[in-house]
């Protein structure tokens, strides 16, 4: 297993360095640039070219490319020049990360808590029902555009209710102290009660919109494996043991159609950073997403560049737990 | 309202959520430190504004972008300010000035008992100090993606490599400096009023290594004054900028020499995307914002918001580049151009409610404006009877929109551009439309003179002819490429001429001359209108008073 492990782990540093280099090349292919970004409307082509040469643009790419990782190497991953450009990337990147985690691990968790029992209970119901709406709840919940769903929970939930804020992470003027940069928890930390339940709130209506995707795929992961196990012979045989239900629903249903569950999960954990930048930018939430949103439309390169390398270790990191976890679940795979 | 009532009821909510975790938890200890409930009265209060984007930094010297300008002039103050709701000159930290005859050397007679936000004075050193300071960038500092304000209207460097109009600054006694220029200049005194050149402090600018801009990768490092620790005579005071919770915090400086700000606190959220402020407004997350979309107006109103509309000060226009296209070299087909446009129409459908056509690339307030112009009113026959003359048939160009950009003269630049091509269309002119983003491709593709027909517009900085007319020809080498044409350089020696007289009559009688030839003899862009960008605010913010300049100062603002 532990050779596994490092085995994976030195593939993850090769994907990370054809990444960076493939990315490096793309972004400095589009159009516009950091150049036209920073002059803004009232450039000249003078202006334009001095820039260009003062900040090493019109080195060749691998000359770029190669001074570029030589900084990174170090931790220098370069300055903001749209995100926050007071800021160096990894600072935009360190602020915002917290955000992003503590917004996934709510809709993560929003759409395991309900898309694994309805999904097991659709199954169980086949074809009644409570299967037909919730397939037909779990489409809608794949078909709906993201910032449509968070326009209307906004408007129904803030604007309507007033029960819960519509964007930002905290409520403007509240002075809280920043520990870990994870609000939540900072709140529960210094026991400032106010902060971390009004950062909760500010969470619930992203979180939503973010689960939804999820939710809808889990769930329907979930019925078809329910469905698959429940037709297999080795339920049949336990049930006519005597089992009792409970026990054969636990020990022999759930357990092995979790398999492809967790697969889902840990791609669908891996894909909320994708879903994420739509979220966080209609919430006006300042996480990671949001960053990525706003960099490629400024074309802030070493924002672009760190957030999309970390995305990527963070992909390959988690489906890494992923198949570390089938083990777990499945013991022929720790035995192989 | 809206959203007083829902902000009662989310406090309901977290007063009973905080309830429920308050008992659960009643043997932890108590927080050292509270929570800013106040915000009703006349007096005293936050008001948060739902800001576009994040500031570049906080020292306006350095600032180039409009987010770090509406903070800026809350914090700093110039030697000149514009009268509010207009963009007249007025003294602010100077009391009067005065100047030689040949408008090269200034007086400014200065305020007495300001201080800067950290108690030292305001006097004539320190404004010799800071006009010293901008002469003296070196290195990263000179760039024009850092001074770019500087190098637009001064120009050069104390290194000497490229002329400056900036000559020296010398105290005569410690409420009186002496300014001296190289040259006469139109764009003085009224250019010290643009944030850039507000005063700061010099103790502060040395003891956070201001000037330590440098040049780092695909960007610019700025030192902590620029970040943490701006400091100026203006009303409010830099508290932090939250960049994990997107929030910029100021608070009344209670040693402000003139009328204190009404409000304890004055906040700026960052929300980027514009259905997600407005929506914050209407749930009561914050207190106003600005550029709501022009089809938004009247709901907001309805709904009871005040939507405060600026004075138009901003010029919308469609260049014509004459490098590529020969026929666009004869004027008799820039006038079809001109003629085939429904510009009263599209003015109508496309713009907000008080935007108006231009005649001419001034607007009316500026001095040097004049009506007596060639006018322009629609006619798609003398358009078509142009073309036939100048022997152009079947026109076909290359017609640039931006996307993923909305301007206060531009807001919704896919519908203006369909509806321009169309009228177009109507003449035998074709439009291949080429679109590319604001900052993917669109603006360098324009300064490479790459387009034909091209959606462009300026809001201009200060109330002088020059920052309209020689921002767009000053130059023969512009987006237009003027240049290309015999009368390039001519228009652009005149408007030379025109800035360094320092006779201001004569002056005036220059630019309306020049506008004169413009549009009857040049016509090197169809100018389309002058459109009001507007803020909005919640019923119970008072006090704005919207700017052409959106130079809107918050001291006055009160909340409740």
């Amino acid at each position: 297993m532990l050779r596994y492990v490092v085995r994976r782990l030195l593939q993850l540093v090769v994907v990370i360095l054809v990444l960076s280099l493939l990315l490096f090349a793309w972004l400095r292919s589009l159009p516009g640039g950091p150049v036209s970004a920073l002059l803004g409307e009232r450039a000249t082509e003078e202006s334009r070219r001095a820039l260009t040469a003062q900040l090493g643009l019109d080195q060749p790419i691998f000359v770029q490319y190669f001074r570029f990782l030589g900084r990174a190497l170090s931790g220098d991953f370069g300055n903001s020049t749209g995100v926050a450009p007071g800021s160096t990337a990894m600072e935009v990147f360190s602020q915002r990360f917290p955000a992003t985690i503590e917004l996934s691990v709510l809709a993560i968790i929003i759409a395991v808590l309900l898309g694994i029992p309805l999904g097991y209970l659709a199954a169980r119901r086949r074809g009644g029902w409570f299967d037909n709406l919730s397939v037909i709840g779990s489409l809608i919940g794949v078909a709906v555009p993201v910032f449509f769903l968070a326009f209307l929970l906004k408007y129904l939930f803030a604007v309507q209710l007033g029960w819960l804020p519509s964007a930002g992470r905290q409520t403007s003027g509240i002075d809280a102290t920043r520990v870990t940069g994870f609000f939540v928890l900072d709140g529960i930390m210094t026991q400032e009660w106010d902060a971390a339940l009004d950062a909760l709130l500010h969470l619930i209506l992203p979180a939503m919109a973010l689960a939804t995707i999820p939710f809808a795929v889990i769930f329907r992961i979930t019925r078809a494996a329910v469905l698959d196990v429940l037709d297999e012979d080795y339920v049949r045989t336990a049930e006519s043991k005597g089992l009792t239900t409970p026990v054969v629903r636990r020990r022999h249903v759930l357990r092995n159609a979790m398999l492809p569950v967790v697969t889902t999960i840990g791609l669908q954990t891996g894909a909320l950073l994708a879903g994420a930048v739509l979220t966080e930018r209609v919430f006006g939430y300042p996480g990671v997403g949001e960053a990525l949103a706003i960099g490629f439309e400024r074309r802030d390169y070493p924002v672009l560049q760190l957030l999309i390398i970390i995305a990527a270790m963070v992909y390959v990191l988690v489906n890494l737990l992923v198949d570390v976890s089938y083990a777990l679940i499945d013991p022929r795979i720790r035995t192989r | 309202m809206v959203h007083s009532r829902t902000t009662q009821r989310r406090r309901a909510v977290i007063l009973g959520l905080v309830g429920v975790v308050s008992l659960s938890l009643s043997a932890c200890a108590q927080s050292q430190r509270g929570t800013d409930n106040s915000g009703s009265g006349a007096v005293g209060g936050t008001l948060t504004f739902g800001a576009a984007g994040a500031p570049k930094l906080f020292d306006p010297f350095y600032a180039t972008d409009g987010e770090t300008f509406r903070i800026s002039r809350q914090i700093f103050e110039g030697l000149v300010g514009f009268k509010p709701g207009t963009a007249e000159a007025e003294p602010r930290l100077a009391e009067r000035w005065e100047q030689s005859p040949d408008g090269k050397t200034w007086t400014f007679s200065l305020r007495e008992g300001v201080k800067f936000h950290d108690g030292t004075d305001f006097n004539a050193e320190a404004v010799c100090f800071n006009f010293n300071r901008w002469y003296s960038q070196t290195g990263a500092g000179q760039s024009e993606a850092v001074s770019q304000y500087w190098t637009d209207n001064f120009g050069g460097f104390s290194d000497g490599a490229k002329p400056s109009l900036f000559k020296s600054c010398t105290v005569k006694d410690a409420k009186t400096a002496v300014v001296e220029l190289t040259d006469t200049t139109s764009k003085f005194p009224d250019v010290l009023g643009l944030p850039s050149f507000s005063m700061q402090s010099p103790t502060a600018l040395q003891k956070y290594d201001a000037n330590n801009v440098q040049a780092q990768g695909d960007s610019f490092a700025f030192p902590e004054y620029a970040t943490k620790y701006p400091t100026g005579t203006g009303p409010f005071k830099f508290v932090k900028y939250d960049t994990a919770n997107n929030t910029v915090e100021l608070e009344r400086y209670n040693d402000y020499a003139g009328e204190k700000a009404k409000l304890d606190k004055l906040i700026f959220k960052i929300i980027p995307d514009e259905t997600a402020r407005k929506q914050a407004l209407q749930s009561g997350d914050i207190d106003g914002y600005d550029f709501p979309a022009p089809a938004d107006w009247a709901q907001l109103e309805k709904d009871g918001f005040n939507v405060a509309v600026r004075p138009a000060f901003n010029l919308f226009y469609v260049g014509l580049n004459q490098r590529n296209n020969a026929a666009l070299r004869d004027l008799r087909v820039r006038q079809a151009i001109m003629y085939g446009i429904d510009r009263e129409k599209l003015v109508k459908s496309q713009l907000p409610e008080n935007a108006k056509v231009a005649d001419e690339f001034l607007p009316d307030t500026v001095d040097g404006y004049t009506p007596d112009v060639q006018k322009y009113t629609y006619d798609p026959e003398k358009a078509k009877a142009l073309l036939a003359e100048a022997g152009v048939s079947n026109l076909q160009l290359n017609c640039y929109w931006p996307s993923e950009v909305t301007r206060p003269y531009m807001p919704n630049p896919k519908d203006l551009y369909g509806a321009i091509a169309a009228d177009l269309d109507k003449i035998g002119v074709k439009c291949n439309a080429v679109t590319k983003p604001w900052n993917g491709g669109y603006i360098e593709d324009l300064d490479q003179g790459k387009t034909d027909l091209f959606l462009f517009g300026w809001t201009g900085d200060y109330n002088v002819a020059d920052n309209f007319l020689g921002q767009f020809f000053g130059s023969p080498t512009n987006r237009i490429n003027t240049g290309a044409s015999p009368w390039g350089q001519q228009l652009s020696d005149d408007l030379h001429a025109a800035s360094i007289e320092p006779d201001k009559a004569r002056r005036i009688e220059m630019y309306k001359d020049i506008n004169k030839r413009i549009m009857s003899e040049y016509l090197p862009a169809v100018p389309i209108s002058h459109s009001p960008p507007a803020l909005v605010f919640n019923s119970k913010v008072k006090g704005v008073v919207p700017s052409p300049l959106t130079d809107e100062k918050f001291a006055p603002v009160s909340k409740g």
